[in-house]
């Protein structure tokens, strides 16, 4: 067990608390940098596409888990990064410039979308940004000038640093280097005034506007970031799967991101990393699982969705703090092995929660 | 004359999602949760329809009345076996959870009945009232029919008995109704019976008019703009929600270049939702500070 007795404030909101911290991110970091020389084709296409996964996942938990707003329709930003960028690449945009122009883009559209979207509360949201996910389904499917309709769009091939893009190696070091930056630009947002007033509201909407936080702003703020983010991961994507088709971003994609904030842990930057792992390869886990399995139930249709929403369903009613939430318990247990109470996770039941006073 | 007849399929697909939003509302009401699977019970209603008429080959009453029952055992499944553990969780967890539950009875059904298009042996389809230049496909009689003895018998049982009463209470105030002795779980249980008899009921007039599979249930979604249009708290709203957008939908499939017919439901919930963010007959008051 350790404790760290703080004396200052930089100490507080220091990224890396202590040097056993500083010694395992750095394990890892070398241990992903490394990956590339030792790992299968194969698997290294599926790490990057954790790494996305992991990326649009940063975006969706600053919206859902940090300021507590539930999108239903992620999948829209996914999109229009994807379009975006590819769109720009194809008018002979370079790559640099194309990629952060794509971001910007999605932060505006979701800046924009934010300012109807800010009034509205709980389920009304989510029902909207479902409701605007469809529309931009469907603008996608009929704007065949700029998004190639249901024909698709090709997306160009990129060179970046002398190599393709289409290899494995430098599209894996890529998104390395991408989901890294996301992650450090998400955690200094986090202790900055602007993350501390998004965590505010999510708590209690009344006491953020009692301490003097613009609940519009930062909410718009947030819905802005979030689709940034995701756009990001959108435009990675289109590198990734090189061919953008409508029915690449419907409401499955989206459910699949909530899955990945929801069973990585609300609330945690952490979570979004583990959420990332599991959902990227689930489907990869399901596949093996079926060579396992009877071919009764292998060859199940609809095997993989139905899967998905279970593990949801048993998230949610047995570990609604998620899979980090499972790994601190762990922890906590190892740390007091002999003394762990039964109780110590033991979570307060309200019977009384309702959006009908706000 | 074309309008005319615009105007009644408009209504027919508008009373199927009148019905959808109907078991919607009535969970939210009670609850304060957003059933996601209530298109998903639609379809699964119709593919037991289907087992007891085409497969087992009852007659179509007996058929009818056997869904209904296990139907409303499959409601109160649900609520005993999930929703109950989500009292005093955030909205959102219940929301995903039945979001979850969609996909599991999706799959389910994908499972059981496989997933190829089939149809439903029902005496309400095949035949045809014309007059004039007006042709009416009896599927949708039946359709707009079968609404209004619902919705009646929604209303006399929600007015007149015991239980329908002691249900108002339970979702206008829930400790309230606990401490004047309701016994507000089983109502709860109740409510999702009779959500997913409406569903059951939805599915086999609906049945007809698009093919049994599993992925039918995803027109539910329109659904939520029937039941935001009608104000998210009120029966009758959610029946008007459904004719308006079922309406509307028709009239832009034929004035209004392609793609927008199948958009209008959410633009019309977008367009709701930007003028009364709160829902149109709104239960929500805000706190004071």
């Amino acid at each position: 067990m350790r404790f760290i007795f703080k004396t200052r404030y930089e100490q507080d909101i220091r990224l890396l608390k202590h040097g056993g911290q500083l010694f395992w991110y750095g394990l890892l970091m070398l241990a992903l940098l490394l990956a590339p020389f030792g790992l299968d084709r194969f698997y290294l296409g599926e790490l990057s596409f954790v790494f996305i996964y992991a990326i649009a996942g940063i975006g969706l938990m600053l919206l859902t888990g940090y300021t507590g707003l539930v999108s239903l329709g992620h999948a829209a930003f996914l999109s229009i990064g994807a379009y975006a960028h590819a769109f720009l690449l194809a008018q002979g945009w370079p790559f640099a410039l194309s990629l952060p122009a794509a971001t910007l883009i999605t932060a505006g559209v979701g800046g924009v979308v934010a300012i109807p979207a800010l009034r509205m509360v709980g389920i009304y949201l989510a029902i909207a940004t479902l409701a605007f996910s469809i529309i931009v389904e469907q603008v996608v499917t009929h704007w065949e000038s700029v998004t190639g309709g249901s024909r698709g769009l090709l997306v160009e091939n990129v060179q970046l640093f002398g190599s393709p893009l289409t290899s494995p190696q430098t599209f894996y070091f890529l998104c390395l280097a991408t989901v890294v930056i996301a992650m450090l630009v998400a955690l200094n947002l986090l202790r900055s005034p602007l993350g501390r007033a998004m965590v505010a509201v999510r708590d209690s909407e009344i006491a953020a506007r009692s301490v003097g936080i613009n609940l519009a702003r930062t909410k718009a703020v947030a819905f802005a970031l979030s689709a940034g983010f995701t756009g990001l991961a959108g435009a990675l994507l289109a590198h990734r799967t090189g061919y953008l088709a409508p029915e690449a971003f419907t409401l499955v994609v989206s459910i699949q991101l909530l899955l990945l904030v929801v069973v990585g842990g609300l609330g945690s930057l952490h979570g979004v990393i583990f959420g990332a792992v599991f959902v990227g390869l689930l489907p990869q886990g399901i596949a093996l699982m079926r060579d396992a399995l009877p071919p009764g139930i292998a060859q199940m249709p609809g095997l993989e969705p139905g899967i998905f929403g279970l593990i949801l369903i048993l998230f949610l009613l047995f570990e609604p703090t998620g899979l980090y939430g499972q790994w601190r318990k762990i922890r906590q247990f190892l740390d007091e092995f002999p003394l762990y109470r039964k109780a110590a996770h033991k979570r307060q039941k309200t019977y009384l929660r309702t959006e009908r006073v706000r | 004359m074309e309008n005319l007849q615009l105007l009644i399929s408009g209504i027919s697909q508008g009373c199927v999602y009148g019905l959808i939003a109907l078991g919607f509302v009535l969970i939210y009401k009670a609850t304060e949760m957003v059933n996601f699977a209530q298109g998903d019970l639609l379809m699964l209603g119709a593919f037991v329809a289907y087992t007891f008429l085409n497969i087992a080959q009852w007659p179509f009453m007996w058929g009818v009345l056997a869904t209904l029952v296990v139907m409303a055992l499959v409601g109160i499944v649900i609520e005993r076996l999930l929703l109950r553990r989500m009292i005093g969780e955030p909205p959102f967890a219940a929301l995903m959870l039945t979001i979850g539950l969609g996909f599991i009875l999706r799959a389910f059904a994908g499972t059981v009945w496989g997933s190829e298009p089939r149809s439903l042996d029902s005496p309400l389809a095949g035949g045809v009232f014309a007059s004039g230049d007006l042709v009416i496909g009896s599927e949708n009689v039946a359709i707009i029919l079968g609404t209004a003895a619902l919705c009646l018998l929604l209303f006399l049982f929600f007015r007149f008995t015991r239980v329908g009463i002691a249900m108002q209470a339970a979702s206008q105030n829930q400790l309230a109704a606990y401490y004047v002795g309701i016994p507000v779980k089983r109502i709860y249980s109740l409510v999702w019976a009779i959500s997913a008899v409406i569903a059951a009921v939805a599915g086999i007039l609906v049945a007809p008019v698009s093919l049994i599979e599993p992925q039918m249930g995803f027109f539910g979604i329109k659904a939520f703009a029937a039941a935001i249009v009608g104000g998210f708290g009120s029966l009758p709203g959610a029946i008007v929600g459904g004719l308006v957008v079922g309406i509307s939908e028709q009239f832009a499939g034929l004035y209004l270049p392609p793609g927008f017919a199948d958009t209008t439901a959410y633009v019309i919930l977008l367009l709701v939702l930007f003028v009364r963010p709160e829902g149109m007959f709104s239960t929500i008051q805000r706190k004071k500070v």
